[in-house]
This record gives structure tokens, C-alpha cells and sequence, in this order.
């Protein structure tokens, strides 16, 4: 149920602040008047009031003055500007200054109930954020970020100290690690969580789309421009940016990025006009991005300038521990939104996860989790459902000697026991390979 | 008579019928006694020539002195089209807990918007009007119950989507508010 909404009038004619008194009272509304600005600052200064409805032309200090004031009391605070007559350049200067919107007085019933509504829609809206902040605060919003593995703890403890500055951050890390989840749970810490995260996957796109995606562009920059288009920048303000897959932007990207990171202002394609914006730039790499600073793919001023904070996302091979976690909530997940009663994992399969190498990381793990719930019994995931295939590590196979020991059997039966062959193949020398034989034990299939 | 008694007073030509149909629904719905009568008044003292409209506050208040000691509640009933200083038109006005509401048959009628005369229509808008009304002076608020006779109403097809009766909360709220 919502509470009961306050409205004060400020009106110096007595007839208005009656006839709206009436209403409002009438319709349920706890109602104040005051018949200049003054008495109504006092009103202010010690009760609180929903929304002030203020004549914009008062004796004294006018409807513009009095709201700029209440605003500095509270800046919540909605407040609706009532004008003797339409006059675009005074209501725009209201809405300039933060008024809700305003009214031409004498007002169609029907427009000021549409008004009042929807000052009420926007006062509960504030209320249910102000709730939904707290709940997000407490929660940190990383509930996606799935692992008690210390590992993942690490990269949690580095998104709690990064989230509060402003400073660019790296993300690196495999394909399908998290990257962009990281991104989202320092953003979602931070002080700008309130204002967009805007991702733009970079690799996804050629160098001239990149740059409207980026900047934006005006009608007619270009064939198929018929509209002005915000960019990716422009509607980060206040926010994050978030770019994906950095390494692959071209160079000339990268010398339009790093003029942008230095000045916060750009121009849209095809136009002139400077724009500026307040972003916070996130980027993620699964490359190395120092060693292609070191080979020239990547400027070094631009990478300096985005990798005030790297963050290494470990692969799940690095945090196995974390698996069944994995597991148990991306099974959740598809059942929920499959709308299947939740399925079991068999041990047996469980151990086998465990035991994976997952090159895709747990994007590949929540793949095999999903299809294996699509193809399943819908009781119990078994070894069958998942597509383990040849990558599967044998369980006996555990050291880099058993390792060894497979791989240069394999190779030795692959070239027929040449061992010239098989040691170019292996990279060692022939002593080495023989050295490896003796090591080993192994024998050529066949012979004694 | 006795004071408790619900007074519809109109102002200009109204069918009898017309107003014993009306006094009749009021009744059903108040459970009070409920008078007729008709009386004359100079409307040009609240006509405003600039809106070419008749000012509702001043004549809610003129009923009040002149009539309402005389019952316990009091409708005076127009026929012209009523305002007040901040809204463009209004059907009705009262006094919330008071003694006194007015009510207008000008904007419920269905020539006004360009569709053909409906007596029926219009009858059944003002019964919801004065009912509205009457409900005000007896200090109910506007009601968001569907179809109570007590939500607000900007548009006649809004009038039209109402019934004349009070939804059960504001019942439960007109019993409440008898025993303060």
C-alpha cells in the first residue's frame, strides 16, 4: 500500500489555493497552503511536502527563485510550476532548473490529474530505488559471480578496492571466463551504479562501425545515416563504458580512443560539434596486451592510459573447486527457466567436470550443463548427457609425468617408432627422446 | 421537518420527473428523506464574461448561507456550465464534511460533445453527480474502487463507467465517519 502523498500550494490568490485545496483534499491527498514563497521556504524548512505546485508570478520572490531554493533544501523534491498563461521560455526555464514539469493555469481537470499522477508514480518510483539500492548494496550485485574458490575470492577482493575510484580498469582473461561479469560487478559497486553500463564489443565490429557505435554520428555522415545517433560515449555519461575484446580495435581506433580517454569530449561522425561526457572505461582482453604493445600492435600510450588496474580472471581449470557451485546453479538456472522440476547430477559425471581441462572455460561448462538438461532423462545428468569427448583427462593420468609419459608414446606409435621423426615432432633431440624411453619403460608394440 | 433530511434545490427549469428521479435514487442510496425544491437566483453575479462561465466557489458558498441551515444536507442543482478559478469546468463541487454541494447538468449532456441526445444518459450522469457530491459533504474522499460512485470523474464517459453506489469500502467508511 502506498503512503499518503503531501502536496503544498504556494499561490498568493486565495481562490486557487482554495479551489486546489478542495480538490486535492478531495481526492484523498494531505494538502498545506501558503500564499507567498516565504511562508512556504518556512513550511519547508520543518516539515516535507511530496510535491510543491507553485505559481510561477508571486509578489515578493517568484515560482522560479522558490523552487531553486527548495531544491536546495531537497533536491528530491518534485515541484510543478503553475503559469497564467503558456509561455514556452518561462517553463522551459523551470524545467531547466529541475521543475517536474508545469501547468497553464486555468488547468483541464483531467491534465492535472494526469499531472498529479504522475508526480505519484515518480515518488514511488524514487522510493522503490531507494529500497532497491540498499538491497543492492548489501548484495554487492555479484550474485552471477558463482565460486568460493580463492581465486575467485581474489578477483572479488581486487572489484571491491577498484569499484569506489574512477580509474580504468583491464580485465584479462580466457574466452568465457567472466570477463564482462567482472565488469559489471565493479560497475555495479561503484558510485555511478545508478547511470548506464554500455558495453561495445569491439571485435564484433569493422573500424568505420566501431567508430559511429563509438561517437555517434550526425544525419546524412554517411549513406543510411538518416537519423542523428547518440554514441556509445554520449550514452555512458555518468556511467561506465565497457569494451570488449580491446586487443583487436585498429590503429587508427586506437588513436581516436586514446584522444577521448585524455579529454572526454569527442565529435560525432559527420559533425562538429564537441560533445563531452563523464565515463568510467572498462576494458577486456583475452591477449596479452603488453605483448602486443611489445611487437607494435598496440600502443603503449594507450595501453598505460587503460591499465591503471589490471584484473586477471583465472581460468576454471585454475579454480575446479568451484565447479559443483557452477553446476548446481546453472542447472538451477535452465531448469527455472525451462520450467522443469530441478535435476540432479550424478557423482560420477561431477567428478568428470572436475576432472576437464574446459578451454571454453564456464561458458563451455554452462553450455554442457544446458544442452545436457535440453537432451537428459530430466531426472539426473549423467556422463552420456555431457560432451566430455577425447579432452577428458583420465583420472590415473593426474602428474606432468603420466602426461609425458602418454604423449610420447603416442607420438613414437604415430611415426612407426622413427625416432628421428618422432623427436623433430616432440622438438628434442634424439638422446633426449631415448633418454625419455628408457625413463618410461615404454616399448614398441609388437617387439620384445 | 426534521433536520435530517437531504434538500435538492434547483436552479433554473428542471422536469418534475426529471427531479423526483433523482430524488428517489438519492434516497435509495443515503437511506434519508429527501426534499424537494426550486428556487431563483441572479446567476449573473457569478457569470465571469472573460470564460463566459459561472463561478462555482462563489456559488457553492451563496447556497450555503442562504440554504443549508434549513437541512442536513444540501444540493443546489444547475444547469449552466460551472468553474472554479483553477480548472476549466467542473460537474460538481461540495463541502468535504460540510453542508453543501452543487451540481451541473451543463458538460453531462451528450449534445455537448456532438453525439445525439440521450435524456436517459443524462439523467443517469447527474443521479452519479449529486450521489458524488452529497458523498463529499458527508466527508468521503475520492475512491479508486472500480465503478463506485465516489471516484473521480474529469470525463463524462469516466461518469458513464461509474455506478450510483457507493462501493462497499465506502460504506464501511460512510459508517465510520457517522459514528465521529
Amino acid at each position: 500500500m502506498s503512503r499518503k502523498i503531501s502536496i503544498l500550494i504556494v499561490d498568493d490568490e486565495p481562490s486557487v489555493r482554495e479551489s486546489l485545496y478542495s480538490w486535492f483534499i478531495e481526492d484523498g491527498y494531505v494538502v498545506d497552503v501558503a500564499e507567498n514563497a516565504k511562508k512556504a521556504l518556512a513550511l519547508l524548512e520543518t516539515g516535507s511536502f511530496d510535491i510543491i505546485l507553485a505559481d510561477i508570478k508571486m509578489p515578493g520572490m517568484d515560482g522560479l527563485e522558490m523552487q531553486r531554493r527548495i531544491k536546495a533544501l531537497n533536491k528530491d523534491s518534485i515541484v510543478i510550476i503553475m503559469t497564467a498563461f503558456a509561455s514556452v521560455e518561462t517553463a522551459v526555464r523551470a524545467l531547466k532548473d529541475g521543475a517536474f514539469d508545469y501547468i497553464t493555469k486555468p488547468f483541464d481537470p483531467d491534465d492535472l490529474s494526469h499531472l498529479i499522477r504522475n508526480a505519484t508514480k515518480q515518488i514511488n518510483l524514487q522510493t522503490e530505488n531507494e529500497v532497491l539500492k540498499e538491497k543492492v548494496s548489501s548484495l554487492e550485485n555479484v550474485e552471477d559471480l558463482i565460486g568460493n574458490s580463492d581465486a575467485l575470492k581474489k578477483v572479488l577482493k581486487q572489484v571491491e578496492s577498484v569499484a569506489q575510484s574512477n580509474s580504468s580498469v583491464i580485465i584479462t582473461g580466457e574466452s568465457g571466463t567472466g570477463k564482462e561479469l567482472i565488469a559489471r560487478a565493479i560497475h555495479s559497486n561503484s558510485p555511478r551504479k545508478f547511470f548506464p553500463l554500455v558495453s561495445v564489443h569491439c571485435g564484433a565490429l569493422t573500424e568505420s562501425l566501431l567508430e559511429s557505435e563509438l561517437f555517434g554520428h550526425e544525419k546524412g555522415a554517411f549513406t543510411g545515416a538518416m537519423y542523428n545517433r547518440k554514441g556509445r560515449f554520449e550514452m555512458a555519461d555518468g556511467g561506465t563504458i565497457f569494451l570488449d575484446e580491446i586487443a583487436t580495435i585498429s590503429p587508427k581506433m586506437q588513436v581516436e580512443l586514446l584522444r577521448v580517454l585524455e579529454s572526454k569530449t569527442f565529435v560525432r561522425v559527420g559533425g562538429n560539434k564537441e560533445i563531452s561526457s563523464d565515463f568510467r572505461v572498462i576494458c577486456a582482453t583475452n591477449r596479452d596486451l603488453k605483448k602486443l604493445v611489445e611487437n607494435g600492435t598496440f600502443r603503449e600510450d594507450l595501453y598505460y592510459r587503460l591499465n591503471v588496474v589490471n584484473i586477471l580472471v583465472p581460468p576454471l581449470r585454475e579454480r575446479t573447486e568451484d565447479i559443483a557451485m557452477l553446476v548446481d546453479y546453472f542447472i538451477t538456472k535452465y531448469c527455472t527457466s525451462m520450467s522443469r522440476d530441478i535435476v540432479k547430477i550424478d557423482p560420477a559425471a561431477l567428478r568428470r567436470l572436475e576432472e576437464f581441462e574446459f578451454p571454453g572455460n564456464v561458458r563451455e561448462l554452462e553450455n554442457m550443463i544446458e544442452r545436457a538438461i535440453v537432451t537428459g532423462n530430466g531426472k539426473e545428468i549423467h556422463l552420456k548427457d555431457l560432451p566430455l569427448g577425447k579432452d577428458i583427462i583420465n583420472s590415473a593420468v593426474e602428474s606432468l609425468d603420466d602426461l609425458e609419459n602418454k604423449h610420447v608414446l603416442q607420438i613414437l606409435n604415430k611415426y612407426g617408432w622413427n625416432i628421428s621423426r618422432a623427436a623433430q615432432a616432440l622438438k628434442v633431440d634424439r638422446v633426449t627422446l631415448y633418454s625419455k624411453i628408457k625413463k618410461y619403460g615404454l616399448k614398441q608394440p609388437g617387439k620384445k | 421537518m426534521t433536520p435530517q433530511h437531504i434538500t435538492l434545490i434547483s436552479f433554473g427549469h428542471f422536469e418534475r420527473e426529471f427531479l423526483e428521479r433523482i430524488a428517489e435514487s438519492v434516497k435509495h442510496e443515503y437511506g434519508l428523506e429527501v426534499v424537494i425544491d426550486e428556487k431563483r437566483l441572479d446567476l449573473s453575479l457569478f457569470y465571469d464574461p472573460a470564460r463566459k462561465q459561472y463561478d462555482g466557489n462563489n456559488l457553492l458558498k451563496e447556497i450555503d448561507s442562504l440554504y443549508a441551515s434549513e437541512s442536513f444536507k444540501t444540493v443546489g442543482m444547475f444547469r449552466v456550465d460551472l468553474f472554479i478559478p483553477i480548472l476549466t469546468y467542473i460537474y460538481g463541487q461540495a463541502f468535504l464534511h460540510g453542508r453543501t454541494a452543487i451540481a451541473s447538468l451543463f458538460r453531462l449532456n451528450n449534445e455537448r460533445y456532438g453525439m445525439p441526445a440521450n435524456d436517459k444518459l443524462l439523467l443517469d450522469r447527474f443521479i452519479k453527480e449529486v450521489i458524488h457530491e452529497l458523498g463529499h459533504t458527508l466527508g468521503l474522499k475520492h475512491c479508486h474502487v472500480p465503478g463506485c460512485v465516489m471516484a473521480s470523474s474529469t470525463y463524462v464517459e469516466d461518469v458513464d463507467q461509474k455506478s450510483r453506489e457507493l462501493c462497499h469500502k465506502c460504506r464501511v467508511e460512510l459508517e465510520t465517519l457517522k459514528d465521529i
